[in-house]
Parts: structure tokens; C-alpha cells; sequence
């Protein structure tokens, strides 16, 4: 046995694989992107990314009917797409184990919304296992495998971001995962059982009752399994919790009695009654919503005992042992002592300064994500921001005595002229940040074209565009320009085509030619597709021409025929190129308009009220070059280059 | 085994993440139980990047809660400043004396300045009972290539712990790829040596050029 450390990420892929998942899909999105990224480097397996989460998790019911034991990932808000299959899965069943893994996002790092997974579990009526930490990934991908094809059931398995994206020690068999690469692929047949499988209303009625008849003894299971499992220490404070709050509140109360719930649904009531009626008071330590609170408070038979939970610990963000402890001594759970323990310091005032910021009276900057010095968003989002056309007015914010005579100027013109961007979720939302502040919405995958046909559609002509990557277009875009075509509108849609799926870190996806493990794949071509919807007006531009990208924007806004427009560059992440030349400041001619600072560059800096070029950071994107109106910003030879 | 917390900090595609799985392995090689966690996704795109590192015999959770960190890494002294409050009363602030400027932004609403030296240093001494601040990413290049400032940072870092050379050597040899493994194996000596320098040069709260 060795001991390795591993992301709670790799330890689902590790733990899929030990266990002989064979398939297994997904869509990337943070914070679960490494999973699959891991697993289709094992030998012997089929991963792929799939377009979007539903298709996604469709491949994976298949391959679970033909007899795989298969494992399909996703962030949070991918099991709302995937949510249709999901719910079907319930009532069909499986035949090879199938584990369906849902990382969510607490505190919203690298997401639009925060939402509680375990809900899923409810509304579905299927079994939910949360690891706490790596060790348990592995393990509980192996177990929810088990509880699969024992039951009949597909099994949601949670992670939340601190789960994924922690590494601890994980004890690996290499003898095991070397049998597994040699072992033969089981070659299987599918069991056919229009009962079962065939979800008319007719054998939905039966399959409803087999649902609940499931539930009843998955809530058995519950009661007995080791993943369900009390820790006794002093009977003052029981404290009931899962998944990463229960490693927290084992820090801020060190010597409590614990209940700590790898299976919170169905919800084991026998067990936290057992344990409730031998400490004096109950204490729900969970993240995100009271799902753990509400089953507790509802139980038949419930002592009359003091019980918290939500009344101490928020119900928004991401949770830390510093605010468990804040919570904790507010509200008399824990004594001083206590926290100044956990704290190791001498202030606990200190622990309580606000995240970043430090005590002292310096204020320091903010440092956001940026789009990437040469990314080929930046001239889209720059001819977007300049575009001049009519409408709303009041919606602008009218220029005061903070803007400069340029800034001025712009936000003059657009309360005349406004076009409505509607964005979409990538690398580009980042458009939407001071100063490029080029994006108007920004709701979910896809939503974009379907937005702006909306806004069409309600009257405001010629004036809304969707801004949307190659990634997000593939994966839910498609079918909203389906309906630009079948409603008759002239919608312009721009297609922001890197060739990857960029800000979950450079995945594949269905138009990059290859893989999940970077074999070459088929491609679908994005122009023959949009052609073949019935969009007759398809251009393809250069990503890094202002003046072209500019004139076609405003050519496509005033077209009676539906335009989409494919921006195409290679993303700076995926190939690192080193030009000979860089972009240089010539100082007698800046006239410090600032008008090239409007492109938000790593690679602009100020100093004494002039602009400079990073020469570092500068990959001769000729942006800024193009955007200069004094023509300040020339290219010149790279200094020290070994060529 | 006394328990350690780090945090390291700095700006997304520093190196970041290479240090402290580098430092989590050194950690495990000596027997400790060992977490870490960092955020991945949009915080790396030139953003404000944390790890935090845990050591100790059982390590529940793997952030580091605020004002607990026994050492400070800085790859970049803006970001030493905005993360300085995870330091405990006896951190240790070992900072890259480098400055990599935040997205400039047009006038008037130029936003908030970078500030001067002597600012971030007087609020970096305010927490650290000891602040080492060293020109961690000129030794780098001066060696020859500027990612491994992140090496030359983890040899200042390892004159401060009680762990043995050779341990450290062991784990870089098999964490980075063969043909980096020469240079970065001088770049942690030089920050090694750069460590010394500034304990013996200064005492408490010294700095050193």
C-alpha cells in the first residue's frame, strides 16, 4: 500500500478506476474538472468530455445499462442541465454501478450561482454520499458503485470545491490498479425490459412505486452503514455534520461528540434520534442550506432538547474554522480558550479582520482576474464597448467630473447610442469588468442567443447581439440559434472560437479536434454547422482586427438577416508562442488619452502620467497598437531574444 | 510534531502551486500528515492566488484559519500585504521583493495606487515577528530563468524549518521535470544561502536587499 497525496479530484478518478468504472463522461467545470481529467489517463477506460452535462450524463445511463460501471462529473450547476436524465435514471434504474458526481461550489469561487446539491437527492429520490476528505473520495466512489448495483439506484456523489481542490493522503494499492489495467474489458449484453426501461406512463406508475419502495430500504442502509458513524466524546455538545464543515467543526470543537453523515439521504432519522437523546445539546454544522436541520426538526418522536443549527451558522458562503468559531462563542457553544487555541495567536480580534484585509491603514488594491495579455476576447469586447447605436438612454450613467474628456465622450454617445450585449459563461465574462465593461448579462450556459432574441422580440431592434465561446456554444448555444432561424429574427450572434474550453483550464471540447486524454477526434466545424441551421450569413474574422471586427459588428447590427460571427484565435493559455516583437510606448507622442487603458492589459502599466509597455508581459497582440488614436503605440524589436 | 501552517500567496501563473505541493511532499517525506488546498478556475487568470499548507500529526481541515500561519510566502509584496493576516503572532514573512503592478486604469478613476515601499514593509513588520524580504525573482533570473523564483523562495523558507537538506533535495528531484532539475536545484541553494544572509545581516524584523 503506498501513500500518496492526491486532490479529492484525483481521488475520484483513482477511486472509480480501482473500483473497474470503465466509463465515464463529463462536462469541465469548476471545481470538478480534474476528475475526468485524471481518469482518461488510466489505461484500459473510455472518457470523453461530452458537449454539455445531459448528454453527458445520457452516455453515461447507457453504458451503466449495458453493464459499465460508470462515473459522469460535473460542477453544480451542471446537474441542473443533466437534472432531465437524472430524474429519469431514478426511476430506470442501472445495471453496471453508476455514480454520478456533482461538485459544488460554496462561496461561489469560480461560479454564477450557490446552490445545495443534497437537494438533488431529495427531489430525485436517490442516495447522496458526501466525502470529507480525499481518503473518503476514493473510498466512497467504490461504495456508491456498490450501493448502485445493490439497490438499482444511480448514486449522487457530492464533493464541494474545498473537497476537490484539497490534497491529502490517500492510500493506493498499485497491485490493485495494475490488475486493473490488465483486467479485460467485461463484454455485456443489455437486459432487455420494456418494464423497466421504456418510460411510458404506464410503466412509469410501476417504476414510481419501485422508487419509493427503494427509498424505504436505501433509509435501512442508511441506519447500519459504516459511512454513518457516531464519535463519542464529552456529551455537552453533539455536533451532527458532513462533507468539509465536519473537518471544521472538528477543529472548533475538539472534544465534542460527533455524528459525522457520509449518507444524509435517505436520512438515517434512527441514527441521529440514537444519538440526540445522549448529548445534552444537538448542533448542526452544514454548509449551504439546513438540509441536514430540516430532516432533524422533522423527525417523529424528536426529544425536547435544545438543538441549533442555522440559528448559529450561516446559510450563505463558504464556511471556515475561524467563522465556526466567531459563530460558536456568540452564541455560548465554545469558550474563549477555545478559540484562542484553534487560533494560535494572541488576538482573536484578528481572526475576525475581514479576509484579505490587513490590520493597518494601507489600502491596497484590488487584484481581479484579467483576460490574458494577447487574448483574443480583448478586441471583440473593445469595438462592442465603441459600438454607436440608438437606444436607451436612461439606462447609461451620465458622465460626471470623474471621467475624463475621453471617457467622457464615450458615455456621451452611448446615452444616445447603446447596443445590449448579451454574454455568456467563460474566459469572456471577464468582459464585463471595469474598465472593458462591455457585457450587459450574464446568466447561465447558452443563454445568450436566447437572450438577445428575447430583447429582439420585445422590441428593441437592431440593437442586441450574444456574445458566446466555441465551448458554451456547442455545449447549449446551438439550439437557441435554432430558434433565431424558426423565429424569423436577425439576431447577431458572435462566436468567440479559442479552439478550447479555456477557464476550466484548456479542455477539449467538440470543436477542437481531440480528446479528453489528446488523442486526435473528429471535429465539428462551427461555420458548416451555423450554415446548416440556416444562418446564410457566416463570417469568419481575425480575433486581432479592430477596424474589421468593428465594421462587421455594425454591418451584422443593422442586417434584416441573422449574422453569426466567429471570432478565431488560438488561446494564449494553450500555445505559449514568443514574438520577436513587442508593443512600445513612444512617449513624445502619447497624449495620456488613456484610450488603450480602456483594454484592461496586464501589459499596460502607468507611470508619471504616461502609459508603458511591460515588455515581459507584452506578446505583440497589436491591440493596443490599432486602438491608439495618436498612433503612440509602435512595434519594435524584442530586446534580448535568443533567436 | 509541532504543527505548521503556511499560506503562500502571490498571482495566478507565478508558480504558485508547483511550491507548495513541493513543500506538502517534503512534509509528508518527514512523516507528518499533511493538507493543502488552493482555488483553481477563474482566481488564476492574473488574479490574487493563496495555497494554504497544513502539516501536523492529524490535520483536520486544509485552510489555514486567519492569524494562524507560521509562514508567510510571498511571491509578490502587494500580495504579502493582503494575505499578512493569516500570520500568527511568531510568523515568519518571507517575501519575493517584487512588484508586479495591478491592471492600470484610465484617470481620473485610476483607482488605488500601488503603494510605496516603505508602507508595505512597515505592515508587513506590524505582523511578522520576522520579515525576510528578498530579491527572489532577480536571483532567479540571474541563474538563469525567472520560474524558479518559486525554488529559490522554498530554499529561503528552509532555513527556517527544522528539516533536512537532503529531504528537500530528494523531493525537487522528483517533483520537476529532468532537464529543469540542475537549475532548480542551484535556485533553492541560492535562496538557501539568501536565508542565512538574512537572519545573520538583521535579527528580529530584519530585512535584508
Amino acid at each position: 500500500m503506498a501513500r500518496r497525496l492526491l486532490l479529492g479530484n484525483e481521488a475520484l478518478a483513482f477511486g472509480a478506476y480501482a473500483a473497474g468504472v470503465s466509463v465515464a463522461t463529463g462536462y469541465p467545470g469548476t471545481p470538478s474538472t480534474e476528475i475526468l481529467e485524471r481518469f482518461a489517463r488510466f489505461p484500459n477506460v473510455y472518457a470523453e468530455w461530452s458537449p454539455n452535462e445531459k448528454v453527458a450524463l445520457e452516455v453515461g445511463m447507457g453504458a451503466s445499462l449495458a453493464g459499465a460501471r460508470t462515473m459522469v462529473t460535473m460542477k453544480h450547476v451542471g446537474l441542473n442541465v443533466a437534472a432531465d436524465p437524472f430524474f429519469a435514471a431514478a426511476y430506470m434504474g442501472v445495471v453496471g454501478g453508476l455514480v454520478i458526481v456533482s461538485a459544488d461550489d460554496p462561496g461561489m469561487h469560480s461560479s454564477q450561482g450557490e446552490q445545495d446539491n443534497r437537494n438533488y437527492a431529495r427531489f430525485a429520490k436517490v442516495p447522496i454520499l458526501e466525502p470529507s476528505d480525499s481518503q473518503e473520495c476514493m473510498d466512497m466512489v467504490a461504495l456508491g458503485l456498490e450501493i448502485s448495483e445493490t439497490f438499482d439506484t444511480p448514486v449522487l456523489l457530492r464533493t464541494t470545491g474545498r473537497i476537490s481542490h484539497a490534497q491529502s493522503l490517500v492510500d493506493v494499492d498499485p497491485q490493485r490498479l495494475e490488475a486493473r489495467a490488465s483486467a479485460r474489458r467485461v463484454v455485456t449484453a443489455f437486459p432487455h425490459n420494456p418494464e423497466k426501461y421504456v418510460m411510458l406512463p404506464g410503466n412509469a406508475r410501476q417504476r414510481r412505486v419501485a422508487v419509493e419502495e427503494r427509498l424505504c430500504r436505501l433509509r435501512d442502509y442508511a441506519e447500519t452503514t459504516p459511512v454513518n458513524a457516531i464519535q463519542w466524546g464529552e456529551r455537552r455538545l453533539g455536533i451532527v455534520s458532513s462533507s468539509m464543515a465536519y473537518q471544521y467543526a472538528r477543529e472548533v470543537f475538539p472534544h465534542a461528540s460527533f455524528l459525522k453523515l457520509g449518507m444524509a439521504y435517505p436520512f438515517p432519522g434512527r441514527l441521529v434520534l440514537e444519538f440526540a437523546r445522549q448529548v445534552e445539546t444537538l448542533v448542526i454544522v452544514e454548509e449551504l442550506d439546513p438540509f441536514l436541520e430540516e430532516h432533524i426538526r422533522a423527525l417523529p418522536g424528536f426529544p425536547s432538547m435544545p438543538v441549533v443549527g442555522k440559528s448559529v451558522f450561516p446559510s450563505i458562503g463558504e464556511f471556515s474554522s475561524e467563522l465556526l468559531a466567531r459563530c460558536a462563542r456568540e452564541h455560548g457553544l465554545v469558550s474563549e480558550p477555545d478559540v484562542v487555541e484553534l487560533n494560535r495567536g494572541p488576538s482573536a480580534a484578528a481572526a475576525e479582520a475581514a479576509k484579505p484585509v490587513p490590520a493597518a491603514e494601507v489600502i491596497l488594491p484590488p487584484r481581479a482576474p484579467v483576460l490574458c495579455p494577447g487574448c483574443g476576447h480583448r478586441a471583440t469586447f473593445d469595438a462592442l464597448r465603441r459600438l454607436l447605436l440608438e437606444c436607451q438612454a436612461d439606462l447609461v450613467t451620465p458622465p460626471g467630473p470623474e471621467h475624463s474628456p475621453y471617457e467622457r465622450g464615450i458615455l456621451d454617445r452611448r446615452r444616445r447610442y447603446r447596443v445590449v450585449v448579451n454574454g455568456d459563461i467563460g474566459c469572456y465574462t471577464l468582459g464585463a469588468l471595469q474598465p472593458l465593461n462591455a457585457i450587459d448579462t450574464c446568466s447561465c450556459m447558452g443563454a445568450s442567443i436566447g437572450h438577445a432574441l428575447g430583447m429582439e422580440k420585445a422590441g428593441i431592434k437592431n440593437k442586441t447581439v450574444a456574445v458566446i465561446g466555441d465551448s458554451t456554444f456547442f455545449h447549449s448555444g446551438i439550439t437557441g440559434l435554432v430558434d433565431v432561424i424558426i423565429s424569423g429574427a436577425a439576431t447577431t450572434v458572435i462566436i468567440l472560437d479559442n479552439g478550447t474550453t479555456a477557464m476550466t483550464g484548456g479542455n477539449t471540447n467538440p470543436g477542437s479536434g481531440r480528446a479528453v486524454d489528446g488523442r486526435p477526434a473528429r471535429r465539428v466545424d462551427l461555420e458548416t454547422l451555423c450554415r446548416a441551421l440556416g444562418v446564410q450569413d457566416v463570417q469568419v474574422l481575425d480575433a486581432f482586427d479592430c477596424a474589421g471586427i468593428e465594421r462587421e459588428i455594425r454591418r451584422a447590427l443593422y442586417s434584416d438577416e441573422p449574422t453569426v460571427l466567429i471570432m478565431r484565435f488560438k488561446c494564449r493559455v494553450q500555445e505559449r508562442t514568443t514574438s520577436l516583437m513587442v508593443s512600445r510606448v513612444e512617449a513624445d507622442r502619447c497624449q495620456s488619452c488613456w484610450a488603450c487603458l480602456t483594454l484592461a492589459c496586464p501589459a499596460l502599466a502607468r507611470r508619471e502620467g504616461r502609459v508603458e509597455v511591460v515588455p515581459s508581459l507584452c506578446v505583440d497582440c497589436q491591440v493596443c497598437n490599432m486602438v491608439c488614436p495618436h498612433d503612440a503605440i509602435r512595434r519594435v524589436e524584442r530586446e534580448g531574444v535568443a533567436a | 510534531m509541532k504543527p505548521l501552517n503556511f499560506v503562500l500567496v502571490g498571482v495566478g501563473g507565478q508558480g504558485i502551486l508547483l511550491a507548495s505541493d513541493i513543500l506538502c511532499h517534503v512534509g509528508v517525506a518527514v512523516g507528518y500528515d499533511v493538507k493543502k488546498t488552493d482555488v483553481h478556475g477563474m482566481a488564476q487568470r492574473g488574479g490574487s492566488v493563496i495555497s494554504h499548507v497544513r502539516m501536523a500529526d492529524r490535520v483536520a481541515a486544509p485552510v489555514v484559519p486567519l492569524g494562524a500561519a507560521d509562514f508567510l510566502l510571498a511571491f509578490e509584496k502587494l500580495e504579502a500585504c493582503r494575505w499578512v493576516s493569516y500570520l500568527g503572532g511568531a510568523g515568519v514573512a518571507v517575501v519575493n521583493d517584487e512588484a508586479i503592478p495591478t491592471l492600470a486604469l484610465a484617470a481620473p478613476r485610476r483607482g488605488i495606487p500601488y503603494p510605496d515601499d516603505s508602507s508595505l514593509i512597515q505592515l508587513l513588520r506590524s505582523r511578522a515577528r520576522q520579515l525576510a524580504m528578498m530579491p527572489a525573482g532577480r536571483l532567479a533570473l540571474e541563474l538563469g530563468n525567472a520560474r524558479v523564483t518559486n525554488l529559490v523562495l522554498l530554499g529561503a523558507l528552509s532555513h527556517f524549518l527544522d528539516i533536512p537538506i537532503p529531504v528537500w533535495q530528494a523531493v525537487i528531484e522528483e517533483r520537476v521535470p529532468a532537464r529543469f532539475r540542475e537549475l532548480n536545484r542551484r535556485a533553492f541553494e541560492a535562496g538557501r544561502s539568501a536565508g542565512i544572509v538574512s537572519l545573520r545581516g538583521q535579527g528580529p524584523s530584519g530585512t535584508m536587499d
